[in-house]
C-alpha cells in the first residue's frame, strides 16, 4: 500500500466512523432517518445544502469544465448565487407547510398541495429518473479519483465497489444524521484544498494569477470571454436562468429544507451561501492553471486536469489528501441522494400507490431495505455508463425544472394553475426533454437557420417555457380556477 | 418593504450586465475584467442579502 492510497483509506475510515457514531443512541424513527427529525441548526442546514454544490462533479467537473471550455464554467459560480437570492423567499414557505403535514419527501409535498396522487407518483418517478444518473456520477468519480490519488495501485472498479458499500452502510444506520456530520468534515477540508491549490498552483506555475490568464489568453485568445455563437449570452443567460431554477427542485434538496429546526435558517443562509461561492473560484483556478502544463486531454478526460497536475506538482501523501478530499465529496450528496431516492419509492410509490395504509414502520424499512439496491443500480450504471452519464446529468437538470411552475403556484392563495394543468405541463415538457436527449437534438439542430442569439437557447429552458404554457392552456380549458384548499 | 426590490439588481447585473464587460483586459484582481465582474456579484450578493435580513421584520424578536 503506497502513502497516498494510505492517507486516503483514512479518510475513508473517518468517514465511516463518524457517519456510524452520528446515530448516538438515537432511536431512528422514519422523520429521525429523512429528516433528521427536523432539527437541525442554521450551520448544519448550511453544510447540507453547501454540500450540494461541492460535489464531486464540481471538484473534478470545475476544474475539468474551465480547463476544456474556458469562459463556459462561469454559469456555475452564478446560478447557485442566484438560487440561494430567491431561496430567501422561497424556502420559508415550503419548510412551513412540511412541518404542518409531516412531510418526508418532495413528490409528497406535491400530493399534499395538490391532493392528488397521479401527480404525486409523476413527480416521484421524474425525481428518481433524475437522481440515479447524479448518484452515479458522484460515484464514477470516486472511481476516478482513487484511481489517479493511488497512482493507479487501486483500479476504478473496486474503488467504486467498496465506496457504495461504506456509503450503504452508515446511510442505513444513520440515515441524515450521517450525512451531515460527514458534511462537517467534508467542507472544512474542501475549503482548505480547494483554496490552496488555487492560490498555490497559479502562482508556482505562472508567478501569478493576472500571468497565467494573460498567458491563457495569448495561447487560445477568445477562450476566457463569452463569444458571438457556441458559449455565448444566449447560452448563458438561458442555462443560468434553467439551472438557478431548478436548483432546489432536486428531491434531495427537499430533503435538506425539512431537516432544518426553523425557517430562520434558510434567510440566514440565503445571506452567506453567495459568500461561500467564492471557493468554486478557486476550483476553477486549478483548471485553468493547467490548461498550458497538462495539455492536450480530451473529452471526459478533461475532468482529469484538477488531478493530473496534482501529481506533477506534489508529494504522494498529499495526493493522498486531495484523494481523500475527493472521495467525502462524493459521499455526502451520495448519502443524501440514497435517503431521498429511497424513500421516495417507499413513501410515495409503495405508500402512495400500492399499499395506502402501510405505517411509518414499514416505511421506514422498506426504504433502509431499498439503500443498497438503489445503491447497486447506481454503481453499476457507474462502471457501465460510459460517456452518457454527464448527458444524462444535464438532462437530470432539464427534467427536476420541470417541477418548478407547478411548486411556485401551489404556494400562492390563489392558484392559477390547477392540477390537470401542472400534470399535462410537466408530462408534455419531459417527453420533449427525453427524446431531445435520445435524439441529440438541440435548438441548434432543429432550426439550423435561426440566428445565434436564438440558436442558443438552452433546450431545457424551452421545454420549461412550454411547460408554463401548457400548464396555461390546460388549466384555462379545464377552467376551475379553483382557491387553494390546503395552502397554510 | 421596498427594500427587497435590490434582490433583482444581482439577476438584472449577471444576465444582462455582463455582455458591457466581456473583455480579458483589463486584468482585475489578477482575473479577466469578465470573470471578475461575475465574482464581485457574490459579495455584493450576500451584502444585499444582508440588509434585505436586517430589515425584514420578519427576523425581528425571535432568536432561534
Amino acid at each position: 500500500m503506497n502513502t497516498s492510497l494510505t492517507v486516503i483509506s483514512l479518510f475513508s475510515l473517518l468517514a465511516l466512523g463518524l457517519g456510524l457514531r452520528a446515530r448516538s443512541g438515537r432511536r431512528m424513527t422514519l422523520e429521525q432517518w429523512t429528516v433528521g427529525g427536523r432539527g437541525f441548526g442554521t450551520i448544519l442546514v448550511f453544510l447540507l445544502m453547501a454540500g450540494e454544490i461541492y460535489t464531486t462533479f464540481t471538484l473534478l467537473g470545475g476544474s475539468g469544465f474551465a480547463y476544456g471550455k474556458g469562459a463556459a464554467v462561469y454559469y456555475i459560480l452564478m446560478y447557485c448565487t442566484l438560487a440561494y437570492i430567491y431561496s430567501y423567499w422561497l424556502l420559508p414557505p415550503i419548510w412551513r407547510f412540511a412541518k404542518q403535514h409531516k412531510i418526508l419527501s418532495q413528490p409528497e409535498f406535491f400530493r399534499k398541495k395538490y391532493d392528488s396522487r397521479t401527480l404525486s407518483v409523476l413527480v416521484s418517478v421524474v425525481g428518481i429518473t433524475a437522481s440515479i444518473p447524479y448518484l452515479a456520477l458522484q460515484l464514477k468519480g470516486l472511481g476516478i479519483i482513487v484511481q489517479v490519488a493511488s497512482y493507479g495501485t487501486v483500479s476504478a472498479t473496486p474503488a467504486v465497489c467498496l465506496g457504495v458499500l461504506l456509503l450503504a452502510v452508515y446511510v442505513v444506520v444513520s440515515g441524515v444524521h450521517g450525512s451531515v456530520w460527514t458534511a462537517v468534515v467534508k467542507d472544512i477540508s474542501v475549503l482548505g484544498i480547494a483554496v490552496f491549490l488555487g492560490i498555490y498552483l497559479p502562482i508556482h506555475h505562472y508567478g501569478g494569477f493576472g500571468e497565467m490568464f494573460r498567458a491563457i489568453d495569448q495561447a487560445k485568445p477568445g477562450f476566457l470571454i463569452f463569444t458571438s455563437s457556441g458559449t455565448s449570452f444566449t447560452w448563458f443567460q438561458t442555462t443560468v436562468l434553467l439551472t438557478a431554477t431548478g436548483f432546489f427542485m432536486w428531491p434531495f434538496s427537499f430533503t435538506s429544507i425539512f431537516t432544518a429546526k426553523s425557517e430562520q435558517a434558510f434567510r440566514r443562509n440565503a445571506v452567506t451561501l453567495p459568500i461561500y461561492q467564492l471557493i468554486l473560484l478557486f476550483v476553477f483556478f486549478v483548471g485553468f492553471a493547467a490548461i498550458l502544463k497538462v495539455p492536450g486531454l480530451k473529452g471526459g478526460e478533461i475532468d482529469l486536469a484538477l488531478f493530473k497536475l496534482s501529481v506533477q506538482a506534489f508529494d504522494p501523501w498529499f495526493v493522498g489528501v486531495i484523494g481523500g478530499v475527493g472521495v467525502l465529496t462524493a459521499l455526502v450528496p451520495g448519502s443524501l441522494l440514497l435517503i431521498s431516492t429511497s424513500t421516495s419509492i417507499a413513501n410515495d410509490l409503495y405508500r402512495g400507490a400500492i399499499n395506502t395504509r402501510a405505517t411509518d414502520a414499514t416505511v421506514n424499512r422498506i426504504a433502509r431495505l431499498l439503500v443498497p439496491v438503489v445503491a447497486l443500480l447506481s454503481a453499476y450504471f457507474a462502471l457501465n455508463g460510459g460517456g452518457a452519464l454527464v448527458s444524462l446529468l444535464l438532462m437530470g437538470y432539464s427534467l427536476v425544472t420541470q417541477l418548478f411552475p407547478g411548486l411556485l403556484v401551489s404556494l400562492f392563495e390563489i392558484r392559477r394553475l390547477n392540477t390537470a394543468g401542472v400534470i399535462s405541463g410537466i408530462v408534455v415538457a419531459e417527453v420533449a426533454v427525453v427524446s431531445a436527449t435520445l435524439t441529440h437534438s438541440t435548438i441548434a439542430t432543429i432550426f439550423p437557420s435561426l440566428p445565434p442569439a436564438v440558436r442558443d437557447i438552452n433546450f431545457g429552458f424551452a421545454a420549461l417555457i412550454i411547460n408554463v404554457l401548457v400548464a396555461s392552456a390546460v388549466s384555462f380549458a379545464t377552467q376551475s380556477r379553483a382557491r387553494s384548499v390546503s395552502s397554510s | 418593504m421596498t427594500l427587497r426590490w435590490l434582490a433583482v439588481v444581482p439577476f438584472v447585473a449577471i444576465l444582462f450586465g455582463t455582455p458591457l464587460v466581456n473583455k480579458v483586459e483589463p486584468i482585475v484582481l489578477g482575473m479577466p475584467l469578465v470573470l471578475a465582474w461575475l465574482s464581485a456579484w457574490l459579495p455584493l450578493s450576500a451584502l444585499i442579502m444582508g440588509l434585505i435580513y436586517l430589515r425584514d421584520p420578519a427576523n425581528r424578536n425571535k432568536q432561534s
